[in-house]
């Protein structure tokens, strides 16, 4: 079983948490990935900075600016990763991000990076399965999942077409727009993610707009994960390099929600 | 791929959307049901007499055209003198600056808010650089009653008052973006982030041929009235077609609008110029297929500029509208395999020959236009006196008249 399916094999919804890589600056990221861990989070996903991220909200997008202002390079990433690595063997890291730092130097030099590292999933915001060849079949063959996004836009026509060749979990965007703005009616994503659990076996986690216990908890009840961004983001934007105490904070106060979340009824 | 010419260069895109490896699908999964609807709607709308009737009268009627093929004798005359004994061509302008809002930009406006009607769609956004695609975004909104809300960079807007005040005219929104470097890339990000999250209202007029199939093909197609009108006016000039065709490129709208009729015509060299700013050794310029390579970039496969790690570099040219790290996906494959020839021009080389199109034809060219203008020293002085080059004057230069003042040190 891998990272990613056993830690949503835990008998109770995942923690996925997201943060930006090198922000504030690459040797301030092991601290806070220590935190998100040492605070319950049961996935990781990294963010690759990306000098336009058009998917991204103020939130996230201040953060790439920072991290590449703070001269982080996809080197500095994988660096992390492999860190994060050695540090903990069993917890699950994805990284996240766009296309073009992801195929510069070619798909079989991405995947084989992420392989070395021990990256056990990929997120690309704008590969959709129509151009699956840019990265997918490097990575399925490095033995990385490529994790691929679904919105409140993929009908049940589209829907097999974007499982075919997805990996790890599936992920919910909850709402149409951009990370870290509105979120969606609960009624929705619990609809959304029958639909959805209809269609694949892999487990189904949703994000976009979720920033507190309340809301993850809320979620939680219907979803096998909850995945939180740019509330995380907004921390280390606060507190830059002694942002992992808060951040250790905010994801205790996330995985004890999530985690009570099935005991009361919904 | 370029070991062997195709039968036909006019066939691209693929059903995919490719042009050879460049072009495709590269955007968010919640876009993607979108654009193959729109894809769907526009193969309808291309086969459905009535949009192309309406289109046509359209063209006519409200932007003016057809736009005149012009001999420009005095301009000849001038290269003639400076050229090798027997050199020296005739040199006729395509002029598209004399269309409604001063610029082809309205030709691929006009068949877009056309498609977004047919699609139902009740609201338009739009990116611009300059502001000549928003200005005339603006004004088909203002002729067919759509609200319309156009991203422009801070830094644009601070350039660009008088096209703001313009768009603010025709009733349109006009969002400054704070973001990144506050330009035109940075604009088309956030009209990305805003048709994200409305998409099931909003149609996205994008100004340029490139973003993601199908926007490439049908800008292209919409914008290819330039090339058919200049095909049978020289024709009818002339009897023949031309020996060169030059047109600036920076998204390339204009370039492939009057290259793409002429594709399959061996006889008809092309030139296709981009922006070198201060120079491309400066590293300051916005010449992406002279010293950038292939990458994805909003919604594309294309030559961009960029560093090592696939981080977009900063483009600069004194012309706004060139000011763009990317270029559209079918000047890359037509770059690629060779069809078309792509020359960088500089900031100054622009200027001078910006001057040199006002004082000898009386014509204020667009510095996009002023561009392919300063191409001819080098075109005139290799083909014979017999020859004919096309050059497309792709916009008038009204509203670059500060940029110029400032270099020329003229205070306004």
């Amino acid at each position: 079983m891998s990272r990613i399916a056993k830690a949503f094999a835990k008998g109770r919804p995942a923690l996925v948490t997201f943060v930006t890589g090198g922000d504030p600056e690459p040797g301030a990221t092991a601290a806070i990935l220590d935190a998100l861990v040492e605070g319950g989070a049961d996935v990781i996903e990294l963010g690759m900075p990306f000098t336009d991220p058009m998917a991204d909200g103020p939130a996230i997008q201040a953060a790439n600016l920072r991290s590449l202002g703070a001269g982080t390079k996809t080197a500095d990433i994988f660096a992390i990763a492999a860190a994060f690595r050695a540090r903990h063997a069993e917890v699950p890291l994805v990284l996240m991000g766009y296309a073009n730092p992801m195929t510069v130097r070619g798909p079989e030099w991405f995947a084989a990076e992420c392989a070395r590292a021990g990256v056990d999933g990929v997120i690309c915001v704008d590969i959709p399965s129509e151009e699956d060849g840019e990265l997918g079949p490097a990575l399925r063959a490095a033995g990385v999942d490529l994790i691929r996004l679904a919105t409140p836009t993929t009908d049940d026509a589209r829907l097999p077409a974007v499982l075919a060749g997805s990996g790890g979990f599936l992920y919910y965007v909850s709402v149409a727009g951009i990370t870290g703005k509105q979120q969606a009616a609960l009624a929705s994503i619990e609809q959304a993610v029958a639909r959805l659990k209809a269609g694949t076996d892999l487990p189904v986690a949703v994000g976009f707009g979720v920033r507190t216990p309340e809301q993850a908890a809320a979620i939680a009840a219907h979803a096998d994960g909850v995945v939180v961004g740019s509330a995380l983001v907004d921390l280390v934007a606060q507190h830059g390099t002694e942002a992992a105490g808060p951040v250790k904070e905010l994801t205790a106060a996330l995985s004890q929600a999530i985690r009570e979340s099935r005991k009361a009824p919904a | 791929m370029t070991a062997t010419s195709p039968n036909s260069f006019r066939t691209q895109p693929d059903e995919r959307g490719h042009f050879g490896q460049f072009g495709g699908r590269y955007v968010a999964e919640t876009l993607m049901p979108l654009i193959l609807d729109l894809e769907k709607e526009y193969r309808a709308a291309k086969a459905d007499p009535a949009f192309k009737a309406e289109f046509d009268d359209l063209m006519e009627h409200y932007v003016g055209r057809p736009s005149p093929l012009y001999f420009a004798p005095r301009l000849t005359e001038h290269f003639r003198a400076l050229a090798p004994a027997g050199k020296g061509p005739k040199i006729y302008f395509k002029r598209e600056e004399l269309n409604h809002t001063g610029a082809h930009k309205i030709n691929n406006c006009i068949g877009q808010i056309l498609l977004a009607i047919r699609m139902g769609k009740t609201r338009i956004i739009a990116e611009t650089g300059a502001g000549q695609h928003g200005v005339a975004t603006a004004t088909v909104c203002a002729r067919f009653g759509l609200p319309c809300v156009i991203y422009m960079g801070a830094l644009d807007v601070e350039r660009q008052k008088p096209n703001v005040f313009r768009m603010k005219l025709l009733g349109a929104e006009v969002v400054p973006v704070e973001s990144g470097a506050r330009t035109l890339k940075d604009a088309m990000n956030d009209a990305l982030r805003d048709w994200v999250a409305n998409v099931h209202d909003t149609f996205y007029i994008i100004g340029t041929a490139a973003g993601p199939h199908p926007y490439p093909e049908l800008v292209r197609d919409f914008q290819s009235v330039i090339g058919t009108e200049t095909r049978a006016q020289i024709l009818k000039a002339e009897g023949r077609l031309p020996d060169l065709l030059i047109a600036a490129v920076g998204g390339g709208s204009n370039a492939i609008g009057l290259f793409h009729p002429f594709l399959d015509d061996a006889e008809v060299a092309m030139i296709g110029v981009e922006a070198a700013g201060y120079g491309i050794d400066s590293g300051q310029h916005a010449a992406s297929l002279t010293g950038g390579k292939p990458g994805i970039l909003h919604g594309n496969k294309t030559y961009l500029l960029q560093d090592e790690d696939g981080q977009i570099t900063e483009a600069h040219s004194i012309s706004a509208g060139l000011d763009y790290p990317g270029i559209g996906p079918e000047h890359s494959w037509l770059h690629e395999i060779k069809r078309v020839r792509y020359v960088p021009v500089t900031d100054s080389e622009a200027l001078e020959a910006f001057q040199l199109c006002c004082q000898l034809e009386g014509i204020i060219p667009a510095l996009e236009s002023a561009h392919a203008l300063a191409a001819l020293p080098l075109a005139t002085s290799e083909l014979d006196e017999d020859k004919i080059i096309v050059v497309n004057v792709s916009g008038r230069g009204d509203k670059d008249i500060f940029t110029v003042a400032q270099h020329l040190g003229f205070e306004l």
